[in-house]
């Protein structure tokens, strides 16, 4: 998990505030931000092309054109085809739009199902403490001692060759990272001085807890949330090239058509080129955009 | 220097008295001291405008002032701390016969620590938390005086011995962290005074501690200074403060002395509604108890630009209609070692003190 | 430091059994179990149900679960199906190649990482800051695959510089008594083998480490900027300090602690890169051992691998926890 380190780093000392005066003051830094800026760009471009697909791609991303294809020559960018047609005559461009929606798709869907149960279990850890806890922490240990990939390879080979088991393998990845985010984060609320004056006060703990603790620990969850999407492309490129997405391969899949390239690398790069540089970019907008959710969020540089 | 015209709503006039001017060469000699932060997409801050000062050999100087009041930037321009970007320093600091503000970065990094040295406010994050205090002095002696290994590791027992720490060889193995907060700051004084300064600036060194450990430490400065003919700066908020330890005081305001005086005339006869609301804010264990504390209205943000007249007038119970316009002038009283900027001064007899 | 230590080494036994059971259910889960990939086409009910009976698999769960640990404790990992060798084999020689290449691909992100971080992190926005931004940016965002595939193509396949799979050129035939191919040929005098082998770490090294080069570049640019604003900073330059003295033991020291942290959370991602640079090169190491494993359901390497990996990454990260110790006083003497 590559993205994710620093956001612990940041999480430990979110001192006490009113949370929604955070993400206010986190709203107008992030507007002045470059980074931000940047990120969002290419991120709204992602989100856009992947929803409105099939009015922005010319073609069918299954539709052959075979007028110019014959064994080893991939015709390149032309007027018709702006992209080229990749090996078996499909328009790269179309591809290119309608694996955006593969792509967030994926992202989106086990970023939901990782981060709610990954939250669920980091909630109950971080509000009860003692052995549930414990319990919880150790079963997050389990699951962090085994290297990400090598999970979620496991998690996509027990459920078999569909786009679904890439969705939940990648989920599965993300769930002890967000449990035990969560869990540090609200521990370190709940020994800040804002919870022990609401204790003092008579402020019952489920009160405490969801009202104040669990809306401030949120801040690195949020960061999190965004770097999460940013590296799911990326796993399930991963995945992919091993052989683990889906087994239809009329499904525009970014990672599938850069690993299919590999083997004819040499007599047309350009089809190298497009998902990797779609891959790049969109990765890049989601973890631009975590960073500077990160500064913005830091109370530390508050101003 | 220049017409009336120039001489102008911006900077404070060069004709303008120095407070604290001796009749022998200083040691430090400020003059039109100006120093502007800009940062992209905020308006320029003026912090320093146009301070003038001077310190002689041997004496004790204080400049006290709210947070913001320019009074720590003037001591850091001075030594060439504030770094390069966004900052703009013009004037001249003049020590010992060179001008510190345009001397080659060799020669200043030669000076600093050896002639001139500081104390900082937070003696926890002045030290470097992964170095030993013993490493932290030696070094100093290793750059300055060419000391080596064991010489300078007998050189910082004293060191430490001299500002009362016992058991001064094994506390040199300790880490920051590992030392009370009053412990740090003598380590601090110790590093100041590794190399016999003529000059020692202390910026707020007991802010940040106990009232008790703030008591020893200022009677150790005040020791040190006198054995050594050291000349002092302590910038502080706290009045208090001053009141035992300095020759002269400089009260500033929004980045210029308001008023300044030596210290008898300063607390027995404040004339700066400024300096009187300080003082008036400030707890006294001598005062009658029916003498109610007052706190000086509003905040040090609500200024008024210089240029626009008196900058404490938003929040000053004398303020009359001359206070606005033009800035008012540093000007001399009776006697001329008491400097005031002040139209409309509390009268001598209604002061507080 | 030792009690802290053996406290950490005590908290990877349940880890360890925890792990062990979840691995355990995981591989009898798995469908189509070993009877699959031993006998293919052949298979029949039959000759299925000798097969689980020959590995034990129609006995209870919980006994198999016990005598296997009973095996594991004697370090009999069992016997791979595949290559009908035991695991503890298999593994001893693919481990040394995973460590070689991992050793080379974080001694690469180091020594590239902290000081172009360092010298962006003292001179922020220059060309070589705004530089290392956009290229950390693109090292983490470019698949670990694609990298691999590119740099093969270039460097191996259009330029021929260096070679492209494997870990040492089949025509050497010299001994490998440690299975570090760098280190056997130092060890056994021969310094064309051990040459050649660093050839054919290079690409691969580059393609796994470039990643943690990004992080570590990006998270020392920001400590050297944060540090450099410190108050301590400041001290040293009233004391007089040369800039070389501040910069190198007052900011240096100080801003590689988060790095020092950073580069020991590198290792379960160099893992799991290993898994994609070991099949882009044919590497041969733990990584892609481990995936064909997983395809060809060859439970018992499973099971003993994931147990070796899961040890070896709390181990490494136990002593990247107390190395930072020796860094960081404040650590050490709390």
């Amino acid at each position: 998990m590559s993205l994710t380190q620093g956001v612990e780093l940041a999480a430990g000392d979110r001192s006490g505030e009113a949370a929604g005066g955070l993400y206010r003051d986190a709203l107008r830094r992030l507007r002045r931000s470059p980074t931000a800026i940047v990120g969002a760009t290419l991120v709204l471009l992602f989100v856009f092309v992947a929803v409105f697909a099939p009015l922005l791609a010319p073609y069918s991303p299954t539709a052959v054109d075979l007028t110019d294809i014959r064994p080893g020559v991939f015709p390149g960018p032309s007027a018709e085809h702006p992209l080229g047609l990749d090996q078996l005559g499909r328009d790269e461009l179309s591809r290119i739009i309608y694996g955006a929606r593969y792509s967030l798709l994926i992202g989106v869907v086990s970023l939901s199902l990782g981060a709610s149960v990954g939250l669920a279990l980091g909630l109950i850890a971080g509000a009860f403490g003692g052995w549930v806890d414990s319990l919880v922490m150790r079963g997050v240990d389990i699951m962090l001692a085994v290297p990400s990939l090598l999970l979620a390879i496991g998690v996509a080979a027990l459920l078999g060759p569909r786009l679904i088991s890439v969705m939940i393998a990648i989920a599965v990845v993300n769930v002890p990272i967000f449990a035990r985010l969560l869990r540090g984060s609200m521990l370190a609320q709940r020994r800040s001085d804002y919870a022990l004056a609401a204790r003092s006060l008579g402020v019952t703990r489920s009160r405490i807890v969801l009202q104040h603790v669990f809306p401030n620990s949120l801040a690195p969850v949020i960061v999190q949330g965004t770097l999460a999407l940013a590296t799911a492309i990326i796993e399930a490129a991963g995945l992919a090239f091993l052989g683990l997405g889906s087994p239809d391969p009329a499904i525009p899949e970014w990672g599938r058509m850069l690993a299919e390239t590999n083997a004819f690398l040499a007599s047309a790069p350009l089809l190298a080129l497009w998902p990797g540089l779609a891959i790049v970019l969109s990765v890049m907008g989601f973890y631009l955009l975590g960073e500077a959710l990160r500064e913005a969020l830091d109370p530390k540089l508050r101003r | 220097m220049t017409g009336p015209a120039a001489d102008s709503l911006t900077t404070a006039s060069p004709r303008e008295a120095v407070p604290g001017e001796a009749r022998a060469e200083p040691l430090l000699k400020i003059r039109d001291l100006t120093v502007t932060f800009s940062s992209r997409g905020r308006a320029t801050v003026r912090a320093v405008d146009g301070v003038n000062l001077d310190v002689a050999a041997g004496s004790t100087v204080g400049i006290v002032g709210e947070s913001g009041s320019g009074k720590s930037v003037t001591s850091l321009a001075a030594m060439g701390l504030l770094g390069r970007r966004g900052v703009e320093v013009s004037g001249s600091v003049d020590f010992d016969g060179s001008d510190l503000l345009h001397m080659p970065e060799q020669e200043l990094r030669a000076v600093r620590g050896r002639e001139i040295a500081m104390i900082f406010q937070d003696p926890m994050s002045s030290l470097n938390p992964v170095l030993t205090v013993g490493r932290q002095i030696t070094e100093i002696l290793v750059r300055h005086r060419g000391l080596s290994g064991r010489e300078a590791r007998d050189r910082a027992a004293e060191l430490l011995n001299s500002v009362g720490i016992g058991d001064s060889l094994r506390r040199l193995k300790s880490f920051p962290h590992q030392l009370s907060g009053g412990m740090r700051q003598r380590v601090m004084i110790a590093m100041a005074l590794a190399c016999a300064p003529r000059l020692l600036i202390a910026d707020e060194p007991t802010t940040a501690l106990d009232v008790t450990i703030s008591a020893q430490i200022l009677e150790l400065l005040r020791r040190l200074v006198v054995d050594t003919q050291t000349a002092l700066v302590l910038i502080t908020h706290d009045l208090g403060v001053v009141a035992g330890l300095c020759d002269t005081v400089h009260v500033m305001y929004s980045g210029r002395i308001v008023e300044s005086a030596p210290r008898r005339p300063l607390f027995a006869d404040p004339r700066h509604p400024y300096t009187t609301g300080l003082l008036a804010s400030v707890p006294r264990l001598d005062a009658p108890r029916s003498v109610p504390l007052l706190p000086i209205p509003g905040s040090p943000s609500d200024t008024l630009p210089w240029a626009r007249g008196c900058a404490f007038s938003p929040r000053c119970t004398r303020q009359v209609d001359a206070c606005l316009g033009a800035p008012p002038v540093l000007e001399p009283l009776e006697p001329s070692s008491h400097l005031l900027r002040c139209v409309n001064p509390v009268p001598p007899e209604k002061s507080l003190g | 430091m030792l009690k802290f230590a053996v406290r950490r080494l005590l908290l990877l036994v349940p880890i360890l059994l925890g792990l062990s059971i979840l691995v355990f259910l995981f591989v009898r889960a798995l469908p189509g179990g070993p009877e699959t990939a031993l006998l293919g086409e052949r298979l029949t009910p039959e000759r299925a149900a000798a097969v689980r009976a020959a590995y034990g698999l129609d006995r209870p769960v919980y006994e198999q679960y016990v005598s296997y640990m009973g095996k594991v404790a004697k370090l009999d990992f069992g016997v791979s199906i595949q290559s009908q060798r035991p695991v503890s084999e298999e593994i001893g020689r693919r481990f040394p190649a995973t460590v070689e290449l991992a050793t080379f691909a974080i001694l690469f992100a180091i020594l590239v990482g902290i000081p172009l971080g360092f010298v962006a992190g003292r001179r922020p926005n220059s060309w070589l800051d705004n530089f290392s931004t956009v290229g950390s940016l693109i090292g983490i965002a470019i698949p670990v695959f694609a990298l691999g595939f590119l740099l093969k193509y270039v460097f191996a396949v259009k330029l021929g510089w260096l070679p492209g799979t494997g870990r040492q050129d089949v025509r050497i035939t010299t001994e490998h008594p440690t299975g570090f191919f760098v280190l056997d040929g130092l060890l056994t005098g021969d310094l064309p083998a051990a040459w050649d082998a660093v050839k054919h770490l290079i690409l691969p090294a580059i393609a796994l480490g470039t990643i943690p080069l990004a992080i570590i570049t990006r998270i020392t640019r920001a400590a050297v900027l944060e540090t450099s604003n410190e108050d301590f900073v400041r001290t040293a330059e009233a004391k007089g300090m040369t800039r070389q003295i501040v910069t190198r033991r007052h900011i240096l020291r100080n801003a590689l602690l988060p790095v020092v942290t950073i580069i020991g959370l590198q290792t379960g991602l160099l893992l799991s890169g290993a898994i994609l640079t070991e099949t882009v090169f044919a590497f041969g190491g733990m990584g892609s051992f481990m995936a064909d494993a997983l395809f060809s359901r060859d439970f018992p390497v499973i099971q003993g691998g994931i147990l070796f990996l899961a040890v070896v990454f709390v181990v490494v990260n136990l002593l990247v926890d107390i190395s930072y110790g020796f860094i960081d006083p404040r650590v050490r003497t709390s």
